[in-house]
Formats: C-alpha cells, structure tokens, sequence
C-alpha cells in the first residue's frame, strides 16, 4: 500500500507550511496561533466535501461530483427548517438532511448508471434539480440553527476546533476504509479499470453506488455543520465549494484518472489554500491579485507535483 | 440505410426542433424575426463558447476556464479595445499566446487539465477584475453594430451559428488536417508513431479554443455593450453541456461542430422556453437541468437500442 | 548478399536496470523475409520499437543504406527511410474511419481530395492482400472487428506515397486473423519479398515463421543468438534454440468425470460442464467464444453452480490494475473470503501472495513490486494466480495464452490438468489448435453458434477444422 504514502502529498503541507510562516513573519509573529485556528475551523468544511470528491474521483476517469454545493445547500436548508430552532428537533433535522443527501445520492447514481450520463452532466443536471428544491423549500427565510447545534460547530478546546478533531477522526476512519476493507480496495480497483474489476469479481455497481452516496452523505454532514457555524443556511452557502472540493483533492495528490486515492494529501491542501488566502489577506492584496494568485499557485503546485506518470 | 447511429447522430437536432416547436407552441409570437432574434441572440456567444470547449475536449481534456476567459475578454474589449484598439488586439493575442502556453504545459508535464484551468480560472477572473472591478466600460461601436446588425428576412443570430457550425465542421472534420486533431483525442500513441508531434497538436488545439473563446467574448460584449467580470460565470457548464447534448464525447476524441452549435442554440432556446412557460423562478433552473437530463435520457434510449442491434 | 537495406549494429536498450537489449546486430537486406523469434521478454519488441523510431537506442547504431543516422533517428526519420511497422498492441486511432487513419500515416495526403485518394490507396490495398475483406474505407474503426481492424492496419503499412515502401515490421500480425485471412497474409507478405520489400515476421506461431523466413534470427534475454537460414531450422530446433525444451503435449487423458455432475448449462443446454471438466471452446477466431465465457460469467442465459472467476487474455484492458502491486493484483478476487469482522485480513493477504508467488513461479524479487514491472507472460501468470487463488470452481478462460512463450505455457497447462484433477472446471476459448489437446471436450463455435461438439479420439485438428469452415449442412 505505499500508493497511499506517495510523497506526493508532503508537497501540499510544506506548501502550507511555508504560507504561514511568510504569514507570521510579516506580522511579526502575531496571531500565528489564531490563524492556524480560523484555518483548522474553515479547513474542516473543505475536508469533508474534499473527502466525498476524493472518492467520486477515486472511482474512475471522469467521475466527479458537481451536486456538492447544491446538496450542501438542500441538507443545510432541510436541517434548519425541521430543526427549527427547536432543540429537541435536532436529532430529527439531522436526520432528516442526511436523508435528503441520501437520496441525491442515489439519484446520480441513477442518472449514471441507468441512463448511462457521464458523471459530470449527470451530477451538473441533478444540481440543478436539487437547488430548486432547496429554493423552493427554503423560501428565503433564514432560520437560526438551535443553540447545541451552533455551540457544537464552533466550539473549541485548546484553540483546536472540535469540529476539526471529529473529521481527522472521520479522514483516519476513510484511510482505514481505502486500505483494508473490501469497499475500499474494490473502488481503487473500480476507479483503475472498471471493466478488469467487474472481470475480477468485484461488484462494481454496488461500490460506484456506495460512493456516490457517501459523497452526498458528506456533503450533508458539512451543510448541517456549516448552518450551525454560520447562524443558519444561505441558499449560495455552497457556491465554493464546488471548485475548492476538486482544488483540495487534486493538490493533495490524488489521481485524477482514478485508482489512487490520498487521504492526508487532502488535510495539507485544505489548509494551504485557507492560509493562503490569509497571506494575501495579511499583505493588504485587492481581490482581483488574491484570485490570480490563489490560480497561479494551483496551476505551480499541480506543475511542480507533476501529473500523472505515463505507462512507459 | 438508416442505422440507430444516424438517429443518434440526428437526435440533437430533433431535440432543439421539438424545444422550438414547444416554444412556438407557448408563446406563437416568438415564431416571427423579431421574436427568434430576440430569443437567439445569446445564442452566438454560447455558440462560439462550445465550440471553444469543443477543441478542448477533442484533445481528451477539459477548459474549466472558458467562463471567466470569456468575462476577461469582454472587460479587455470594453476597455482597452475601446480606448486605444492597438492595445487591445495585442492584449487578446497575448490571451491567444497564453492558451497555447497552457497546452504546452499540459501536454509536456502531463498535468489534468482539469486542474490547471480551474487554477486559470482564478486567474483570468483576478485580471478581469484588476481591469473592472466592477462592470463598465464600453463596447468598440463597430462590434455594437455588428451583433446588431439587421439581416433580411433570417435572423443574424441563425445565420451565424449556422456560419460557425459549417466553418468549424469543414477544418476539424473534412480537412486532412482535422483528421490529425481528432486522432489525437482518439489515439494519441498511434500519431506520435506516425511521426506527428502531439506537442504541437495540442497547442494548436489550445489556440483554436482559446481564438473561439476571444470571439465569444467579442461576441458577447456586441450584445451586453459593456464588460462585467462574471458576465460568462455559466459559460464553463453551458459549454460543456453543450458539447455532449450535441453528440460529442468526453473522450476518444469524438465531436460534432454542427452538434455542438445546435446543442448551445438548444440551451439558450430552453431559458427563453421556460421564460414563457411561466414558471416560477425558483423551479427555473431546475427545469434546466431536467431538460439536459431528458435529452440525455434519450440518448441512451437510442444508444441502448443501437447496443442491442 | 545483396545491399543492405538497414542494420542495427551492436544496438542497447536500457529501462532503468533493465538491459532490454545488450548489443543486437540485425541486417536486413532488400527483398529479404525475415522471422524474429524468441520467448516473451526476449527483446524482439523493444528491437522494433528501436528501428521504428519510436525507442531512441542507449547505444549502438542504426545504419540506412550504409549511413549512420542513429543521431537523427525518430518516427519520422523512420517512415521517411521507408520503414513501416504493424506492432502488437493496434496503432489505429478508433475514432476515424479506416481511409482517415491512413491519412495519419501519409503527410502527403492533404489538401483538395485528399478523401478519395487515400481510400483508394487503402482499397486497393486490402482487395490486393486479403480478397474479400467486407471493410469499407468509410468503417469507423471503432465499429470493425478485431480481426478486420487488423487487417486494415496491415493493409495501411503497405500503402505507398511520397515516402518509399523498404522495410514492414509485422509484429505477431496474425494474432487476431483467422486462418484464411493469416494465410492470405502469409501469401501476400513472400510475394511482396519478391517484388523487393524487406520484411520482419514476428510470430509466436512457429509454423508460420519457418513457411515464410528465408532467415530465421533467435533472440533470447536481449541477445541474437542464432541466425540461420530459415530452411536449416525445423520446429523442434527453432524451440531448442529458444532455449527452452520441446515437449509434445501429450493428449489428455479422456477423463472419465464419472457420475460428477453438470455444474455449468449455457446456451439453452447447447454447452454443458461437469464438475473436474476441461471444455475447450474452439473454432476460428472471433466466432463469439468471448462472448459466450462473459454471458457465463454474468449469469446471463446460464445456470452455473458455484463461483467463477474469469482469466482474461487481453491482460491490459480485462486483466490486470497498473497501479497495483503483483500481490494485489493476485489477492483482489480473494479480498471477500479473507474478512474479519468487516476487515481484510492483512496475514492472510500476504500470505497468499507468497504462495502463489512460489506456485506459479513468477519471476520476480518482490511480490510488492508493480505489476507492470512483469514482462507479459509473468503477468498473465499473475492473473492466473488471481484466479486459481481464489474460491473459484469453475475457471472462464479467454484465450489466455496470447502472447505467452511456450516454457510458460507448458507450466500453466500442468497446472490446469492438475486443479482439474482436484474438482475443478474450466471453460477455455483458445485460438491455438495445440491447445485442444488439453481438453476432454471441445465446442467448435461459428457464426456465434455452437456447430460442433468434439470429445476423445473425436477432437482432432480436422474435425475442429472441418466444424470451423463446413457450409451450414440443410
């Protein structure tokens, strides 16, 4: 299993190392300890849709999931409303966004496999749906999440976001999941060559399955924790997470073309692209020089880590 | 013969004729010049977005960038074309140079295109907002007149899309050297071994994208009259939608020009659509999205058929 | 001896710290026909790709007419010096039609019509080599057969336009013909020799090699190591010099499968299987074989007991994961029947790649060393492994000896007769008549129907071949 332990990912957290250190030795050293924090808490919602696009894009050339922001959204929307404020509600509204991400989930899959769409229209498509659902169910009305739930998203031990240590908990169990369990290693083998999988014995409908669902399943998880965070659901709360889900995957070394997955590689990522955004927040830079820089550097790093190694 | 191929090859075309005849069907009016210019005038610049995609794909990649490229264009255009137009083509063939640039890249350190233009599109973005931080500006007149200009009895909008459609399907899909272009998508080992450079393929795709996508945003910029960074933001999905509901491929290098065209005409014929339809606009662009999922459904429908033969 | 058409002079080949070659001299003279032969793994490959241009040597030269070019040489300086080349793996780009990838290989097929010339090129061409084809220059390639997209691509290596036509490299060009079509083939390629064309015949098919070489060269571990006249070569001394021994198979033992039952109905009962079988699935190439192991293994129209498993022999895209390590591509159809409370087993997992490493004896230092640093029969061992490891009674088997030298085969085959003899069944399409020998009972397929069911002194080579090409009988 050394794939996972490809270096290629030490590249994403010495890059956001060196970030922050830039960062702290311009302000002189001040707030190093609150940035590394706001970039733990922030980081922590990109990492768990980053982890759900990981294993969409793990699963083969060309998948990718396009509905995150939109189930994002939809889940964020649903929790709030059933929620209500209320918090006797909330294992309810929990439940009942987790469920609606659930069956975006199985709708793709759907759009994939019985009317054969390439992932990234059929995902597209299915976002679209899923947005009007949420606008129309939502209304526009903003409620408050219930106060266990807020308390919970931003609460913090030692400057450590807890939200940050349930997902390390959350990207550990996923590592395992790749590594050693028949779910796992099948994707990798699904995403590698679907048709050698299928050959193999492996069932591959039941693992793309699995992991269109669980991709939703997490978008679902980060538009709950992200209502709680921010004070309720916005109808554009997922906008960017869309690119930032792809962005994180792909610098933290995961294989585009499929079969290889990089779970750390994601952590590293996340947090240089939060912190590089500070940095240029810290020098004073205008929006329009933060987006070319935040582009040239995806466009280095990818450069720098090299893509894929092509056979002979 | 008549083959479940010719029906699959047709099917984007009997898909935007049914989206038309539902949209005269609602709205009688729009069945007149006035009402298919009004309708199809952003046609053009989606148009000449998908074919810039179109050549993105044939080399088996993906622009993510065309959206925030064609807002950058439409700043550049109502700025520096306006003011001092020597500035401003030099600007648009240093875009043209930098697309060529990110073949190269892509190609010599085989990097996911997909990636690199979603870092690009940060960038093209950055710049477009350096130029106008918030929309303005001013189209060059001639480009007014131009996307305004009134053609007897058929709408202009038809007639360019049916001038870039033709245009595009003879160089890429009748020309000896379009051949070379679509092989590369198809096998890209086999033309190294024939002695073609994939370098230099991959560039000239690249440039052509990037040509196509300075004339969406020209395009564009004739019909809004002044820039705004985020004017083409759906650019990027309309483009790639429009590819596949025209028949093409994500990979292997199998395109339609013609397709293409039809499938951007479709989408912006399906806003009008809904527009008259009446519906709310919260279901909106739902019903977008259920439209690229109809037709696609079809399209499986046919393949399926077509697999079975 | 006539003039020297080209010569590879003492040519090398490293791949990091694999010496591919080490130090090949090859001549070819005009009009000359000459067979390479050797294991898999040999270096006749890499040889190729070197003159084609596509392999930049590491050292050594490549002479053309008497002239060292080896500074300027690539694919392009190649076709320029009249070189063509067949390879194994196809060079067609699937998305054109069969007159547009004619046009990749002719830069003088340009401008205004350029169409019409370049199928007639390709037209002319197939009529000439292979009558009655049924290709059209306007067949996506996509849509052809194998067999037919082969055969184009051999027809397009004979095209002749600006660049002169001096040396074609057929490398294993009959894999996926059929007999009539590789002895056109065959027919075509000694006529051509006398009009003056140099060809290189590569052919795992040692048959074909002594009854078209005028020259027979050897190559064994990326070395000539015989270079006769192909007449002073028989069948047993080619395999000798090959350097491994000649063994004739010796027909299977008619196994009684005794009251064993039937584990395997297919085709509405036309094809049967009892427990311990070894069925056999001939006929010519491409006659739906294929298609009838993957319904099988899909459980479509069959009723099969117990579990499958599939050896493919198209290993790149059926067989094996590139990214993976040689254990894993051995343990993945294991993975299921080696969990513990939801986990696989990580003892258990090595453990059989260690067995299975020694049991099938691939030849390699480090069963975590990837799989495509394997040459192709080692793979196919691997996949071999992949299904015999498992819990598989009954073994689908797609022809997978392509490609395969014979020591290897000669292993795999004992190790058949013997998981055979321990209960288990296997259904194998193969395209090498030798192969039959192996089975108790054989269907001859044609036209993707079962014409024919052969078993004991009845599955001979002729009745095979009489089932294969018999008109439909009223």
């Amino acid at each position: 299993m050394k794939a996972l332990l490809d270096k290629s990912w030490t590249w994403s957290f010495a890059a956001a190392l060196l970030v922050w250190l830039i960062t702290i030795t311009y302000t002189g050293g001040q707030g190093a300890g609150e940035i590394l924090t706001a970039a733990l808490s922030f980081a922590t919602f990109t990492i768990i849709v980053g982890l759900g696009q990981m294993l969409v894009i793990t699963s083969g050339p060309g998948n990718v999931d396009l509905s995150i922001p939109a189930t994002m959204t939809l889940a964020g929307v649903v929790a709030m409303k059933v929620m209500d404020t209320d918090t006797s509600r909330m294992v309810v509204g929990i439940a009942a966004a987790l469920g609606a991400a659930f069956i975006v989930g199985m709708f793709n899959y759907a759009l994939i496999r019985i009317l054969r769409i390439p992932p990234i229209i059929a995902t597209l498509s299915s976002s679209f749906l899923v947005l009007s659902c949420a606008i129309s169910y939502g209304r526009g009305i903003r409620i408050k999440p219930p106060p266990p739930l807020a308390d919970f998203a931003t609460a913090r031990l030692w400057g450590i976001p807890i939200s940050a240590v349930l997902v390390l908990a959350l990207s550990i169990a996923i590592f395992f999941i790749l590594r050693r369990t028949l779910y796992g290693r099948s994707l990798l083998a699904v995403g590698q060559n679907m048709r050698a999988a299928w050959l193999a014995g492996i069932r591959v409908d039941q693992t793309r399955f699995t992991t269109y669902v669980f991709s939703a399943l997490l978008s679902g998880v980060c538009g709950i924790l992200l209502s709680g965070f921010s004070g309720g659901a916005a109808l554009n709360m997922g906008e960017e997470f869309l690119l930032a889900s792809i962005t994180v995957v792909v610098i933290g070394g995961t294989s585009v073309a499929g079969g290889r997955a990089n779970v750390p590689g994601i952590w590293g990522a996340a947090l240089f692209m939060y912190l590089l955004v500070t940095m240029l927040n810290t020098f004073g830079a205008s929006a329009g020089l933060r987006l070319i820089l935040t582009g040239l550097m995806i466009i280095t790093v990818i450069t720098l880590a090299g893509g894929e190694k092509q056979q002979r | 013969m008549l083959t479940r191929r010719h029906v699959r090859q047709a099917l984007p075309f009997i898909s935007l004729a049914v989206v038309l005849l539902a949209t005269f069907y609602v709205q009688p009016r729009a069945m007149s010049y006035f009402g298919l210019n009004l309708m199809l005038q952003y046609a053009v610049p989606i148009a000449l977005a998908t074919i810039a995609q179109m050549f993105i794909i044939t080399a088996n990649d993906l622009d993510l960038s065309i959206g925030p490229f064609v807002g950058l264009v439409s700043c550049i255009g109502a700025t520096f074309l306006t003011q001092s137009p020597l500035l401003g083509v030099f600007l648009l063939a240093l875009l043209l140079v930098a697309y060529g640039l990110i073949g190269a890249l892509v190609h010599l350190r085989s990097l996911p295109s997909i990636v690199v233009t979603l870092g690009l599109s940060f960038v093209w973005l950055g710049i477009a907002v350096l130029i106008l931080p918030s929309p303005g500006g001013k189209a060059p007149v001639w480009l007014k007149a131009l996307m305004g200009f009134s053609m007897p009895v058929v709408p202009l909008p038809i007639i360019a899309a049916l001038v870039i459609g033709v245009v595009v399907h003879v160089t890429l899909m009748t020309s000896s050297y379009g051949v070379i272009a679509r092989g590369a998508g198809g096998n890209d080992k086999a033309l190294v071994r024939a002695g073609w450079s994939m370098l230099r393929t991959k560039v000239m795709l690249y440039m052509t994208a990037g040509f196509f996508g300075i004339l969406s945003g020209l395009a564009l910029l004739g019909l809004t009259t002044s820039g705004d960074a985020h004017v083409a933001d759906r650019y990027t999905l309309y483009s790639i939608a429009g590819v596949i509901l025209g028949g093409g491929e994500f990979i292997g290098g199998r395109v339609s020009p013609l397709g293409a065209v039809v499938g951007a005409i479709t989408l912006a014929l399906a806003g009008s659509f809904l527009i008259f339809l009446r519906i709310s606009p919260d279901w909106q662009i739902g019903a977008q999205g259920a439209i690229l999922i109809i037709v696609l459904a079809l399209r499986a429908l046919v393949s399926y058929g077509e697999a079975r033969q | 001896m006539t003039v020297e058409t080209i010569v590879l002079d003492g040519v090398e080949k490293t791949f990091g710290a694999v010496r591919a070659l080490q130090g090949v001299t090859l001549a070819v003279g005009a009009g000359e026909c000459v067979g390479l032969v050797g294991h898999n793994g040999a270096g006749k490959s890499t040889l190729m790709h070197v003159l084609a241009g596509t392999l930049v040597p590491t050292a050594g030269q490549v002479l053309v007419g008497g002239v060292d070019v080896t500074a300027h040489w690539s694919p392009a300086a190649a076709r320029a010096a009249g070189i063509r080349c067949v390879f194994q793996e196809l060079s067609l780009c699937p998305n054109l039609t069969v007159a547009e990838n004619v046009r990749v290989s002719h830069r003088a097929l340009k401008g205004w019509g350029w169409k019409p010339r370049a199928r007639k090129l390709i037209m002319d061409k197939l009529d000439g080599i292979f009558p009655g084809h049924g290709i059209s220059a306007d067949d996506e390639v996509a849509d052809l057969a194998i067999g037919k997209r082969q055969m184009a691509e051999i027809a397009r290596a004979f095209t002749v336009t600006d660049a002169p036509l001096k040396l074609v490299i057929l490398d294993e060009p009959t894999s996926s013909l059929d007999a009539v079509t590789a002895r056109q083939l065959l027919d075509f390629v000694k006529a051509e020799a006398v009009r003056g064309t140099s060809i290189i015949l590569i052919s795992h098919l040692l048959g074909e090699v002594l009854s078209t070489a005028g020259r027979i060269v050897v190559m064994k571990d990326g070395m000539s190591v015989v270079e006769k006249s192909g007449r002073d070569f028989t069948r047993d001394s080619l395999v000798k010099a090959m350097g491994s021994e000649a063994r004739h198979a010796v027909r299977r033992a008619g196994q009684a499968a005794s009251v064993a039952g039937v584990v395997l109905r297919a085709g509405g009962g036309s094809l049967t299987a009892r427990k311990g079988e070894v069925i056999g699935l001939a006929g010519l190439a491409g006659h739906g074989q294929t298609r009838q192991l993957l319904s099988i293994f899909a459980r479509k129209s069959a009723e099969v007991e117990g579990a499958m498993a599939f050896i493919a022999g198209d290993r790149q895209t059926d067989g094996i994961f590139n990214l993976w390590s040689i254990g894993q591509n051995i343990s993945v159809r294991s993975l299921a029947a080696m969990r513990r409370m939801g986990l696989v087993d990580a003892t258990a997992e090595t453990a059989l790649e260690e067995e299975w490493k020694t049991r099938m004896a691939i030849r390699t230092p480090d069963v975590n060393n990837n799989i495509l640093t394997l040459s192709g029969g080692n793979q196919q061992k691997a996949l071999f492994a992949r299904a015999l490891a498992s819990d598989a009674k009954i073994l689908l088997m797609d022809d997978p000896m392509r490609g395969v030298d014979i020591g290897t085969k000669q292993e795999v085959y004992a190790m058949i007769a013997a998981e055979a003899a321990a209960g288990r069944t296997f259904i194998w399409y193969t395209t090498e008549m030798d192969e039959l020998q192996h089975c108790d009972r054989a269907y001859v397929f044609r036209n993707t129907e079962i014409v024919a069911e052969l078993s004991g002194d009845a599955l001979t080579e002729e009745n095979v071949l009489q089932a294969s090409f018999a008109e439909k009988a009223a």
